[in-house]
């Protein structure tokens, strides 16, 4: 079985780290992995994206025609992913940036209120990439969620921010219940 | 061998040069390989290694020149207009009978390009991009764990042969992430001694290096030793992957990061029962001749699919000499063919 995951957003809201998350958690579950970026000047404030693909096999292609699901933070996200999704996919659609509902009618939509979540519940504006993994996670059953709190506590802790590893599980917790 | 690691192909090309005993690092900053300059000045310092970033790429390429006359594993890397820049430096080192690694994370060209992936320095990476007539041996790696292992080869191939090994990689192998296990490192101080190296003519007499004869016969007999040692390499170290091919009504050529995706395109195509194989060059040059013969021999097409206008392209139509039909397919700019493209040019092909 293959899973493809495009994250995207505005450049700031946390879709590469939590890209690197979900990888990270995929390759400590078992599976084959890979993380691939937006590298180019989008970085820069614009909108970023990164595509993750999980496999019970080696991954052949890092880039997807139709991805088995979309986190979309924000209204360009969704407007540009779309159509590259396959049949049956899920769209983790963050309702707090985007006002209007998917338009395809043969994928799975969870409306998520990220940025309330993160600001009201979690208490920190800048969870809200921890927040839509937890829903995802809900959303499709790709991983256990333990497995992606592992993965990220030790994102943090190797990156010297171990004190906000409650944090982001609470997050996660939060984007989880609330899918 | 460790444990499995996520890693970005950028950082893992720059640990494994490190691993493989590279003692000295010289190069530039430029997208889409800054991470592997930045690896390299993470670890050599404290590793007790040099590490230079260069005032531009001519300087880079000429302290490799002098480390590698000194005798140590030595490399630098850059992406496409900064490899230009460093043609007239290999030129020299092809000369000088020196070994040396210089990695190419190519980016969309010509001119100043963007800084997308791209295939399109295959020309100059296995044609010879300087002047004269010379080669370098040209891997192509296809996933990140691969870009470590050929990485870790580049290393003890120039060695062997006293040549400059190019690794050819591409925008997107060097940003993206995949599992890997690093190889075990290798203690520089190990490696056999380098007798022609000029390290100081203390009891023994003077090494001279030089790629500069003015006496034409003098000057043949180089370039003849030069090209035994070419033919030699071609015997010895043709790389090759070939898969799903033995059934095969089609094959695609395909190289580095297409190659990894067109396993994908052979997957879904056998899922529609299409028969379709791959042929995945990893030494570019020198370019697996031989084995794309005897496979065009029993197969009707084999359509190449590159990130160029047709660059590796050609490669194939003089391996394959019209025993079989040699479509191509390919895109420039900095644009990937994904699978579902590629599948469908392989559907224009099949009865």
């Amino acid at each position: 079985m293959e899973r493809s995951i495009i994250i995207a957003g505005f450049g700031g809201q946390g879709v590469i780290l939590a890209g690197k998350i979900l990888a990270q958690a995929g390759m400590d579950h078992g599976l084959e992995v890979t993380w691939l970026p937006s590298y180019g000047p989008e970085m820069r404030g614009g909108t970023a994206n990164c595509t993750i693909v999980l496999s019970d096999e080696l991954v052949g292609s890092p880039i997807v025609d139709e991805a088995t699901a979309l986190i979309a933070m924000n209204l360009p996200s969704l407007d540009k992913f779309e159509h590259a999704l396959a049949s049956g996919a899920t769209i983790v659609v963050n309702r707090s940036l985007i006002d209007c509902l998917v338009r395809r009618d043969d994928v799975k939509a969870s409306y998520i209120d990220m940025n309330e979540i993160a600001r009201d519940i979690v208490g920190n504006p800048r969870t809200i990439n921890m927040v839509a993994l937890g829903a995802y996670v809900k959303a499709t059953g790709a991983l256990p969620l333990q497995a992606v709190k592992d993965a990220m506590a030790h994102s943090m802790r190797e990156a010297g921010k171990g004190k906000f590893v409650e944090m982001n599980e609470r997050a996660l917790d939060a984007g989880y219940n609330a899918a | 061998m460790g444990e499995r690691l996520l890693l970005r192909g950028n950082e893992v090309i720059a640990e494994a040069a490190i691993r493989a005993g590279c003692q000295c690092y010289f190069a530039y900053p430029i997208t889409p390989q800054a991470e592997l300059l930045e690896h390299m000045a993470n670890n050599m310092p404290r590793l007790g290694r040099t590490f230079i970033q260069a005032e531009s790429e001519l300087a880079a390429i000429s302290m490799v020149y002098g480390a590698a006359g000194a005798g140590v594993r030595t490399m630098t890397s850059s992406s496409s207009p900064g490899i230009s820049l460093k043609q007239e430096g290999i030129s020299y080192l092809a000369g000088a009978n020196l070994p040396c690694v210089i990695v190419n994370v190519v980016r969309g060209g010509p001119g100043l390009g963007n800084i997308a992936p791209s295939q399109c320095d295959y020309f100059q990476a296995t044609k010879g991009g300087g002047h004269g007539d010379y080669r370098l041996i040209v891997l192509g790696p296809s996933t990140v764990p691969e870009a470590g292992e050929l990485t870790m080869l580049a290393f003890e191939l120039a060695d062997q042969y006293r040549i400059p090994v190019m690794i050819l990689a591409d925008g997107l192998l060097g940003q993206m992430m995949e599992p890997v296990e690093l190889p075990d490192p290798i203690d520089p101080a190990s490696l056999p001694a380098k007798e022609w190296a000029t390290t100081g003519a203390k009891g023994r007499a003077p090494n001279i290096i030089l790629s500069f004869e003015m006496d034409p016969e003098g000057l043949k007999q180089i370039n003849d030793d030069l090209q035994a040692k070419y033919r030699t390499i071609t015997k010895n170290e043709v790389r090759y992957e070939q898969t799903d091919t033995d059934d095969a009504d089609i094959v695609i050529a395909a190289y580095g990061t297409i190659g990894r995706i067109c396993k994908s395109v052979v997957r879904m195509a056998r899922a529609e029962g299409i028969k379709v194989g791959l042929f995945r060059p990893i030494t570019l040059w020198p370019f697996p001749t031989e084995p794309l013969k005897a496979l065009s021999e029993r197969v009707d097409t084999i359509l190449s699919v590159e990130m160029s206008a047709g660059q590796m392209w050609e490669d194939v139509r003089l391996a394959v000499a019209e025993r079989a039909k040699t479509p191509f397919y390919g895109e420039t700019g900095g644009i990937v063919p994904t699978p579902r493209s590629i599948l469908n040019e392989v559907k224009k092909h099949v009865r």
